[in-house]
């Protein structure tokens, strides 16, 4: 995989100001002049990442930091990340930061606390700011655990309402998981990097989904005929809530934490049929 | 094509008669798994079991030829079976798995392999032997063809159950009784009605017994992973093989019955369109 990024990135140029060591990393890589091709001009400047952290347990981005093999390639070579409290030290409401720099795409960790005017204004200051917002996770995607919050606890006892992010700012994809997977936040990333849109499209897709819940699965398959028992909302469950009944899932409602995970993996919501036969050659 | 992308279809039997024993027809399935467990290439596999010997299909973990075995022989009701999967990667720890998987079972996990939404579980799985199926029953049904229409005093009484020459077989102190297989239409589970996939389109290898003769299976070895195990465990002595064209009924039965399912089923997909229901969202 990293080979592949780097070949993606290694034809690139740098059109805006590149930091010097970077462009020196990428120069033995240039092949004879790559055509401009399509292929190309998705990856002819450095995608300027943001990454803001709102009510989430930070899952989602030591998810991110697990893809160690690739994550130095990807930070030093191939995005700039130009805003975010933990990566950069970068936030609006602190030192550094007086506003929000223009960004590519911005990830949006953890659902929004409606209570909590700097997460409200932050996001909505990132819907101005940036060409693509990403739900970035399942808090963001579909408030996740944050859903059950009831307010009334130290330091913020008025804290109460988690929502998902795209319940005030229009989202343009999701990445549903309690946290992310490893594997599905580098096979994006490739993907973004290559301007694969056609891998992106369930998660644009499922951009404005906030109803994440192993109800989705008893409502959206199983009492449409279409489930076929295989098992793989099990697999995907990560806390263990769907199980299985005559041959039906069956969800624990008390351990479901409605990250969408399961009804995401149905084989029977979505099959990336294209994907597969060329993944597989079958 | 009908019966998916394959390198070649053959058929066989494993040569072992401790799995002849058990199999449902040529032991394919089992003779692959203990040939990859044997040879490391999987440390373990999930399959469908039935330990309480009901026929109600249990997912299950095997990391031994003799748990193989023991799992041995087709169940027609729904087996979860892609779930233990969580159990094999978390609890087992295993790193290379295999999986026996129905077509729908394929699908979810390729797609699970395409987009591995499951942290640490697609990149483990390293065979797919899949089983050619047509349809699969809810328990009570199976209950319904022996108790109501075979006449049997329980389903827990029959030692065998098979679905062939155009019949759904129980076997009870030896003796086999059929029931006409349109006896056995309306009893399917839903799911199944939607399904354009006989021959497990995506698996590595897939088998069963359609094509060959009795107790032999056929196989359509598919990707090269499938074909490299298949043509080891022949060369290791464990599979025999007979040349598809040498054989009754031969492949045109598989096709047959693969362009069958396609053909009603599509149907069925249509006529849901119609309604304005749902069907599986194709990328």
């Amino acid at each position: 995989m990293l080979e592949g990024i780097k070949k993606i990135f290694g034809g690139s140029k740098d059109e805006g100001a590149p930091k010097v060591e970077e462009k020196v990393e990428a120069a033995p890589e240039t092949p004879v002049e790559t055509a401009p091709a399509e292929e190309t001009k998705a990856a002819s400047a450095k995608p300027r990442i943001g990454y803001i952290h709102l009510s989430g347990c930070t899952g989602d981005a030591m998810s991110l930091t697990e893809n160690y093999d690739i994550l130095s390639t990807v930070l030093t070579e191939m995005v700039d990340i130009v805003y975010g409290q933990t990566l950069v030290d970068l936030w609006i409401h602190g030192t550094y930061a007086e506003e929000m720099p223009e960004m590519d795409l911005c990830l949006i960790e953890g659902s929004v606390c409606l209570q909590d005017e700097h997460s409200v204004h932050e996001l909505l200051e990132a819907r101005k700011k940036s060409g693509l917002i990403c739900a970035f996770g399942s808090c963001a995607m579909t408030g996740c655990f944050t859903t059950f919050a009831r307010g009334g606890q130290q330091a913020q006892p008025k804290h109460e309402s988690f929502a998902p992010i795209s319940s005030l700012v229009k989202v343009d994809c999701a990445l549903p998981g309690c946290p992310v997977a490893p594997e599905m936040i580098a096979k994006t990333v490739v993907a973004l990097c290559n301007g694969d849109m056609e891998y992106l499209q369930p998660a644009i897709d499922k951009a404005a989904c906030n109803a994440g819940c192993g109800c989705d699965v008893l409502t959206g398959i199983i009492r449409q005929g279409l489930c076929s028992g295989c098992g793989t909302c099990a697999l995907a469950c990560p806390t263990r809530a769907m199980g299985f009944t005559e041959g039906r899932p069956s969800c624990d409602r008390d351990r479901c934490i409605k990250c969408g995970t399961c009804y995401t993996m149905c084989p029977r919501a979505w099959l990336p049929i294209k994907r597969i036969k060329e993944d597989t050659g079958l | 094509m009908v019966l998916g992308t394959y390198k070649e279809a053959i058929s066989a039997r494993s040569t072992d008669s401790k799995i002849l024993d058990v199999s449902q027809d040529g032991g394919i399935v089992s003779a692959l798994l203990c040939y990859a467990l044997d040879e490391g290439i999987i440390e373990g596999a999930v399959v469908a079991g039935t330990p309480d010997e009901d026929w109600r299909p249990i997912p299950t973990v095997v990391t031994s030829s003799d748990e193989v075995i023991a799992a041995a022989g087709t169940k027609y009701s729904m087996s979860p079976t892609l779930a233990a999967l969580k159990e094999a990667t978390r609890q087992y720890g295993l790193e290379k798995l295999g999986v026996v998987a129905t077509p729908c079972q394929v699908q979810g996990l390729r797609k699970a392999q395409a987009y591995p939404f499951s942290r640490f579980v697609a990149d483990k799985i390293k065979l797919i032997v899949g089983i050619y199926c047509m349809e699969n029953f809810p328990m009570a049904s199976l209950d319904t063809f022996a108790t109501a229409k075979l006449g049997f005093d329980s389903l827990t009484d029959a030692t065998k159950m098979d679905i062939g020459k155009g019949k759904f077989w129980l076997t009870k102190d030896g003796e086999d009784t059929g029931l006409a297989i349109k006896e056995t239409h309306g009893y399917e589970q839903a799911g199944c009605n939607i399904c354009m996939d006989y021959v497990a389109e995506w698996a590595d290898v897939s088998t069963g017994s359609v094509g060959s003769p009795d107790g032999w299976s056929t196989v359509l070895t598919r990707t090269d992973d499938g074909e490299t195990v298949f043509k080891a465990a022949v060369d290791a002595g464990l599979i025999e093989t007979k040349p598809m064209d040498e054989v009754k009924p031969g492949l045109g039965l598989l096709e047959k019955l693969a362009k069958g399912k396609k053909d009603k089923n599509g149907k069925e997909r249509e006529k849901r369109a119609q309604m304005g229901l749902p069907l599986p969202v194709e990328y």
